[in-house]
């Protein structure tokens, strides 16, 4: 077991976990940010994004340990009292029907915005092709991220 | 007093932002997989390596040495309790029908089938104790192909033989409509294997307490999956609470009962502990029942003018190993389909089902009507291609004109609405079909090596699923009606409770709509419950596009009870006799004397108080309403996609894509485009980019989402959409949308791309449509325009 200290969501947690604990089991069943959920086993589908230091990762892909001394957002840290801006805009575009890969999407959209604040379609297209999604065809994943972006919400 | 809103004019028709989303983007989320519970163990499953073996030997005695091992099985440890899985749709008398016991006991008949079990403490150290069971297995010859699983000699996937049935459909006389055609065209569509991909995994909880039980389970059939637990693994009814909480994505992969259930249930009672499974993606894809996997070869006769004169159809479906909950059904749904839109004199279909040494088949959204509405639509371009004629124009000389409905077609359907003249025309006008049309023949005449497609798909579906009768009429084994209850709480709010049980459609929000404008209350003061046997007891649950249809119908008739209650109540209220009140915007007033009324709020409250009613009035507002279709519906419209080529890499691009579907009424337009767009980008991945693959020794060898290409947003194009609405015929107008661009896109951009490559003299291209195969189909014929 390896101890580690591991900021979640504005709290910090410490724990001794088993080297090969997932971060997304970490964030799941030890910390209980059930919000962030699985999709996949070989770090296609996006799902279980979160951000490590503000840069988005795929937590299925990153091992608890190599999180140890940093600072974790999942889909239920990132609304600040109000609905982050991305958030507001899958809302009003409908860009999620089931919602089961929206935590993922939020917060990869969230740091394509980071990156480039005003991306083309097919930058967005692009820049989100990590991240799968079943229902919505993307049409209003891409029509939420730009009304985010013209929101001027990474600015 | 309560305050009361003011009551909203036509909730139907406005886009309602979803009450589902505010939980859904800030992770507040209930998924199966989260839920925790005192004492909770963990199962992960053995399964088979080999597509066909005989097992000769498990040992699970290593796994209980494991840390952490609570427990192991092998199917023979349940022989006596676990049954066979349900199959509820025995389509033909002579069926076969093989035993399907959940855990595999002598013999494995699929890659992926569970053999073992183990039940552990926490997933990693069940995944771990997997690794020291022993199976000792005397590998059989896999039956990998239809063609060849029928032909005489081929090994059998069991022992009654390869085919489970063949159930045949004639009206009108083929033999002259053949013989006397100008025409004929015969083709052969391969409608391949596909995986739902839905994006949450399955996972199970179940949990005992004393000789109750409660599963919680990502499923689309709460109530199905109850009843098929009591009727066909022993458990009082009475005793099972099945919860779907949120689910992730169904897309019909989630209509079933399956293994992973109901050992759950069983293992938790011998355990007396609650226990959870989640499967991983990759356990998913090789077990989740797969789609489509057809062979369909079609025959079509015409005029020389193109007057369509019959079709004839001779299906190969590939069952799999095992007939799960409506595996031998879903051609079925497609047999009445393949005549589509059009008017013709004969119809005849052979649909003939196979065993394989595969995961089993079932319903994938649209389940039969895809591959009918491919069938048709690729042959009548086809046909128009053969007659020189625009392949808009052909379906506008078949087509049932608007005037004609309601209209009984060829297969014994009657579509009660449509108006394919006015989503055509919508189509083109968005498309720009004409000057598509120009541009290309410009780039043809001058040899662009990169060629300009455009393709047509005139669908039509049925949905609604469905009437009682005709489902009894085709063997189903349950009914079709849903059911619904309102509650009318003394505030004046409502509780709507329904039998559909929603995995991402919107119900929450859609049936507010529809209730808000039945009772004339805010949409605000709704409250949706479902997806809980005992909060919800009756359903039929959510598949077939049926939720609006037919449950929104129930919704209906639920709140057509609590008005005629409540107007009981008013006319106590106001002193005037029931007759001779107006129900309008949740007011009862008095005819004549507007200004004398009651809403319907303050009878709620009135009825709780229940001081003053009048004789023999009980005091409730509650109804209950449980309604059966007397026909199916009939979505319909006219999707035109446009498609670049690339004639030396083989790579296909789609350009432009059109969708104007008539769904009849529309409740709400914004989650109505959300469910075009998603069904369009299914029906696109199937045409140009997925295919469940076997080796030839049974293997699945798109195990994982790196393997089975799940379309992302940099794969896929942007959808234009509109609406043209022609009403059904039921009380809501409503048709359904569940299905619709699933069912449409997949033959508009497999004819946009033969479009492109006709001057190339190529015909067809067998879906997906990789560039590889673009590219191998050009050069098949010499590769030059």
């Amino acid at each position: 077991m390896t101890h580690i200290t591991v900021t979640v969501d504005g709290v910090s947690y410490a724990d001794h976990v088993e080297p090969r604990l997932l971060l997304v089991h970490y964030l799941r069943e030890v910390v209980g940010k059930t919000g962030t959920p699985v999709g996949c086993d070989t770090s296609n589908c996006g799902a279980c994004t979160v951000l490590m230091d503000g840069v988005s990762v795929k937590s299925c892909s990153v091992l608890a340990v190599q999180a140890d001394g940093s600072d974790v957002t999942t889909i239920e840290g990132l609304a600040n009292g109000e609905l982050h801006p991305v958030q507001r805009a899958f809302h009003e575009e409908h860009a999620l029907q089931c919602g089961y890969c929206t935590p993922g999407m939020i917060l990869a959209a969230t740091d394509l915005l980071r990156d480039n604040p005003h991306p083309t379609e097919a930058e967005i297209r692009d820049g989100l092709e990590g991240n799968l999604c079943r229902c919505t065809g993307y049409e209003n994943i891409v029509r939420a991220v730009r009304r985010a972006a013209e929101a001027g919400v990474m600015e | 007093m309560t305050a009361i809103a003011e009551a909203p004019a036509n909730e139907v028709g406005r886009a309602r932002l979803r009450k589902e989303d505010a939980k859904l983007i800030t992770g507040q989320t209930n998924w199966t997989d989260n839920i925790k519970l005192p004492g909770m163990l963990q199962m992960a499953f053995l399964r088979s390596p080999l597509a066909h073996a005989r097992i000769t030997r498990v040992d699970v005695s290593g796994a209980l040495t494991m840390p952490g091992v609570v427990a192991a099985f092998s199917g023979a440890d349940f022989a006596a309790e676990q049954g066979s899985l349900p199959c509820a749709w025995p389509v033909t008398p002579d069926i076969i029908i093989p035993p399907h016991p959940p855990m595999a006991v002598d013999e494995v008949r699929y890659v992926g089938e569970a053999v073992a079990v183990v039940v552990a403490r926490d997933r990693y150290l069940a995944a771990d104790a997997l690794a020291a069971i022993d199976v000792d297995y005397e590998p059989l010859p896999p039956v990998l192909d239809m063609r060849a699983a029928l032909a005489e000699g081929s090994p059998k996937v069991h022992e009654a033989g390869n085919k489970s049935y063949e159930w045949v459909f004639a009206a009108g006389d083929a033999e002259a409509a053949f013989r006397d055609a100008a025409v004929v065209l015969e083709r052969t569509y391969r409608q391949q294997r596909l995986i739902p991909s839905a994006m949450e995994p399955r996972a199970v909880v179940a949990s005992w307490v004393g000789d109750e039980v409660t599963l919680w389970s990502s499923t689309q059939i709460p109530h199905v999956l109850r009843f098929a637990l009591s009727a066909f693994f022993g458990i009082p009814e009475q005793n099972i609470r099945v919860i779907a909480p949120d689910v992730g994505g169904g897309f019909g992969s989630k209509l079933q009962v399956t293994a992973e259930e109901v050992l759950a249930v069983l293992i938790g009672r011998r355990l007396g502990k609650p226990v959870k499974w989640t499967e991983s993606r990759s356990e998913g894809n090789m077990t989740v029942h797969h789609g489509r996997d057809q062979w369909q070869r079609i025959r079509i006769a015409a005029d020389r003018d193109g007057r369509i004169r019959g079709l004839d159809v001779d299906l190969l479906a590939d069952m799999g190993a095992y007939l799960m909950l409506v595996t031998p059904g879903v051609p079925l749904l497609g047999a009445f389909m393949y005549p589509g839109i059009y008017k013709m004199d004969a119809y005849s279909l052979k649909c003939t089902g196979v065993f394989t040494t595969k995961m089993p088949t079932d319903a994938y959204r649209g389940a039969g009507r895809p591959e009918a509405t491919f069938a048709i639509e690729r042959i009548v371009d086809e046909l128009a291609n053969e007659l020189g004629v625009d392949p808009l124009e052909l379906r506008e000389r078949n087509w049932i004109r608007h005037e004609d409905f309601p209209y009984t077609t060829i297969a014994g359907l009657t579509y009660d609405s449509g108006n394919y003249e006015a989503a055509t025309e919508r189509a083109k006008e968005i498309f720009g079909y004409d000057a598509l049309r120009a541009e290309q023949k410009e780039r043809n005449d001058r040899g662009d090596p990169v060629r300009l497609g455009i393709g047509v798909s005139t669908f039509t579906e049925m949905c609604g699923l469905a009437p009682s009768r005709v489902l009894g009429s085709l063997s189903y084994g349950a009914g079709g009606w849903e059911h619904a209850s309102i509650r009318m709480l003394p505030t004046g709010k409502v509780e709507v409770v329904t039998g559909s049980s929603a995995h991402g459609q919107g119900h929450e929000t859609a049936w507010s709509q529809v209730v808000a404008d039945q009772l004339g209350v805010p949409f605000d003061d709704i409250r949706v419950l479902h997806g809980d046997t005992q909060v919800s007891p009756k359903g039929m649950d959510t598949y077939g596009s049926r939720s609006l249809v037919v449950g929104g119908m129930a919704l209906v008739g639920a709140c057509d009870k609590v008005v005629a209650k409540a107007k009981v109540i008013a006319a106590a209220m106001l002193e005037a006799s029931a007759d001779d009140l107006e129900f309008s915007a949740g007011r009862f007033s008095v005819r004549g004397d507007p200004d004398a009324g009651k809403t319907i709020q303050e009878v709620a409250l009135a009825t709780f108080a229940a001081h003053a009613l009048p004789d023999g009035v009980e005091p409730s507002l509650d109804s209950d309403a449980t309604y059966d279709p007397e026909n199916f519906s009939f979505p319909h419209g006219t999707h035109l996609c446009a498609t670049e080529v690339d004639t030396e890499t083989g790579m296909v691009k789609i350009r432009s894509y059109v969708a104007v579907d008539d769904i009849g009424v529309v409740v709400n337009p914004m989650i109505v485009e959300g469910q075009v767009h998603g069904g369009i980008a299914q029906g696109i991945a199937q045409a140009l980019y997925e295919e469940g693959v076997y080796d030839d020794d049974g293997n699945l060898v798109t195990a994982t989402l790196a393997d089975y290409l799940v379309p992302s947003a940099a794969d896929l194009p942007s959808y234009q959409t509109s609406t043209n609405e022609s009403p059904a015929a039921n009380r809501l107008g409503v048709k359904g949308v569940g299905e619709a661009g699933t069912i449409a896109s997949t033959p508009a951009v497999v004819n946009a791309i033969a479009d492109a490559l006709k001057p190339f003299g190529v015909r067809d291209v067998t879906m997906p449509c990789t560039p590889e195969r673009v590219w191998r189909a050009i050069q098949a014929n010499g590769g030059q325009a």
